[in-house]
């Protein structure tokens, strides 16, 4: 795979009154790529990704996605990525339909709601309230939603986070899809098998800087090269594979 | 690419509230059922306490005993401040029960009493004519108790004015406490919700402008109450006879002042849910800006009937005007040009809010 940037993020600072989240981070998004922000809570993960998002304006720094510049061009990049936030409701009162219509009118493009739902397997929840969908529903709702404008790279701030293992496994499934359709995806997570299982790089975050950026397994040779040792001696499997192997994998609502 | 359609998304947002509006109960409840409740309600026990109005003519002689009699009737309320035009016009709509002129004369009868009732207020003409009737005959009798001959005497006419039936004055009011909660409660509500659950982030994540979200959420609100008043118009028209003096014609003006007044009141919800820290101080805060307008602005009782510290309050207040502007609209056939007074000081509200609202609006 040719490595193209499609976003590229150059000593981004973010500033606030009275500390600095961001202290000049760089990296590189390489097109077609499932790319991941790792780090603690507070490292600077959501602030660079709603900036890269035009979400948030930045202190100093360059940013370019999909060759827009997020200062000038903040219209087009909208038009070209679809935004997983972190908890983020939907309008009240609508079912699952009437919400992606309207995201239709609001990207301003033609969709058959049907079809989007039909991508993250929730037609039988089309006349459904958002407030009454399980957590992996929820989720996979909200990833529906980015994709209403056929975006070049979709970002998704901890999709995964409060869901049971069988949910998470359908979700990966479910980005690993959307990945091969073409679209690049940047991801944030605390879960560390997640990123291993899922991405090609990943980069740690911490206290705003960025402390490593390579491809999970590289991280894992280099460390093992270095001596590292687990003091518990790793096993075959590990409870999660028991708890899929009692429970089933098929996924539950 | 096609170029985004800053309409489309406006209209799509229009389109999701003015659903999330109709599917949320205390919006239908506060907008329209309540409103019909009260106008079920009070056209059914009338005019609440009895005043009989009856204006003096100008040409009256005010020194006479019968008038002095006639004063200390409590249930009598003599207004002797408007013009004769002004008593001639609120007679034929019943705003004046009676007008009565009292004339002194050399001779008998000494005192001749003519009195001009309305088939606009006949119950209140009847009262006014048997206590007529009663204080001449006491008079009659104590002065001149062994003569046949008559020392005052009375003639009347009845005018044929039109009724003035308590729905056109409650149905109005009623109106405006429609408004008032669609606009304050309903914007208040809907702006702090979709601030706090990051709707609007969401939205912001997308190419749609912030005047389309503004303007989508302000059409949602208008088409529901404009559909509001439509029925509470026809509910009032049909079901109670409610007077629209010129018809459909009518109807818009109401339409149209409805539409001014509404946006007036939207005002005041985009101040509070940017001054709300959370949902459950909307409820107080709105009550703050609806409360005393509900009581102070002659949606249930004549502002007229306030003792006079009061009416320079109730005259500050946003739906007093309105109420007084439905008020000519509706019963007198007044057009948008006679009400400019009244429409004026609504424009120098909506001026006043929305600078404050543009300082206190919060997005996230």
């Amino acid at each position: 795979m040719a490595k193209q940037p499609i976003i590229t993020v150059n000593n981004l600072v973010k500033q606030y009154a009275n500390f600095t989240a961001v202290k000049g981070i760089s990296f590189e998004v390489y097109e077609g790529e499932i790319f991941g922000l790792l780090g603690p809570n507070g490292a600077g993960k959501t602030t660079t990704l709603e900036i890269i998002e035009t979400l948030r304006t930045k202190t100093s720094g360059e940013v370019t996605v999909d060759g827009f510049s997020i200062d000038t061009q903040a219209n087009q990049i909208k038009q070209r990525i679809g935004v997983q936030l972190q908890a983020a409701g939907y309008y009240p009162g609508l079912n699952l339909v009437e919400l992606l219509n309207l995201f239709s009118g609001l990207y301003g493009v033609r969709i058959n709601p049907m079809d989007m739902l039909a991508k993250v397997a929730l037609t039988d929840k089309a006349k459904a309230q958002y407030k009454t969908l399980s957590g992996g529903q929820k989720q996979r709702f909200s990833i529906a939603t980015t994709l209403i404008n056929n975006p070049r790279i979709i970002f998704l701030d901890e999709p995964t986070t409060g869901l049971d293992p069988q949910a998470r496994r359908n979700l990966w499934e479910l980005i690993r899809e959307i990945r091969s359709a073409g679209t690049t995806v940047v991801i944030t997570t605390h879960y560390m098998d997640e990123a291993e299982e899922l991405c090609d790089r990943v980069a740690f975050v911490d206290g705003g800087r960025i402390v490593g950026i390579n491809s999970p397994d590289s991280f894992i040779d280099e460390l093992v090269a270095a001596g590292f040792e687990r003091r518990k001696q790793v096993k075959q499997a590990n409870l999660e594979d028991v708890f899929i192997n009692l429970t089933g994998k098929e996924w539950r609502e | 690419m096609t170029s985004y359609n800053n309409t489309r998304a406006t209209l799509a947002i229009a389109k999701a509230s003015l659903r999330s509006i109709f599917r949320s109960p205390s919006a239908v409840v506060f907008s329209l059922l309540f409103p019909l409740i009260f106008i079920v309600i009070f056209a059914n026990i009338g005019g609440g306490a009895v005043s009989v109005d009856v204006g003096l003519a100008k040409s009256s002689d005010t020194l006479n005993p019968i008038y002095q009699l006639l004063k200390n009737y409590k249930v009598v309320r003599i207004i002797t401040k408007q013009s004769q035009a002004e008593m001639n016009k609120n007679l034929d709509k019943g705003s004046l029960d009676a007008i009565i002129d009292i004339q002194k004369r050399n001779g008998l009868p000494a005192f001749t009493i003519d009195v001009k009732y309305t088939a606009a207020s006949q119950e209140k003409g009847n009262m006014l004519r048997s206590m007529l009737k009663s204080l001449l005959y006491q008079f009659n009798t104590q002065a001149m108790p062994n003569n046949a001959q008559k020392v005052a005497t009375m003639t009347e006419t009845t005018i044929k004015g039109r009724e003035y039936k308590y729905i056109d004055f409650i149905l109005p009011g009623q109106l405006g406490f429609s408004l008032l909660n669609i606009g304050v409660f309903g914007t208040a509500f809907v702006f702090l919700s979709l601030r706090q659950t990051l709707v609007i982030k969401r939205f912001f994540a997308t190419p749609v402008k912030r005047y389309s979200i503004i303007t989508g959420e302000m059409l949602a609100r208008v088409s529901f109450a404009l559909l509001g008043a439509i029925v509470i118009i026809s509910v009032g028209h049909f079901a109670f006879g409610f007077t629209l003096v010129n018809g459909i014609v009518t109807v818009l003006n109401m339409l149209l002042l409805s539409f001014a007044g509404l946006i007036i009141f939207m005002g005041f919800g985009f101040i509070i849910s940017g001054v709300a820290k959370n949902e459950t101080s909307i409820p107080p805060l709105s009550n703050i800006i609806t409360l005393p307008q509900f009581l102070l602005s002659g949606t249930f009782f004549s502002t007229a009937a306030f003792p006079s510290w009061l009416q320079p309050v109730s005259n500050a207040l946003p739906l007093t005007h309105l109420n007084n502007a439905m008020r000519k609209v509706a019963f007198e056939g007044a057009g948008l040009g006679d009400v400019t007074h009244q429409l004026l000081i609504l424009l120098i509200w909506g001026i006043g809010i929305y600078a404050v609202a543009i300082k206190t609006f919060k997005w996230e």
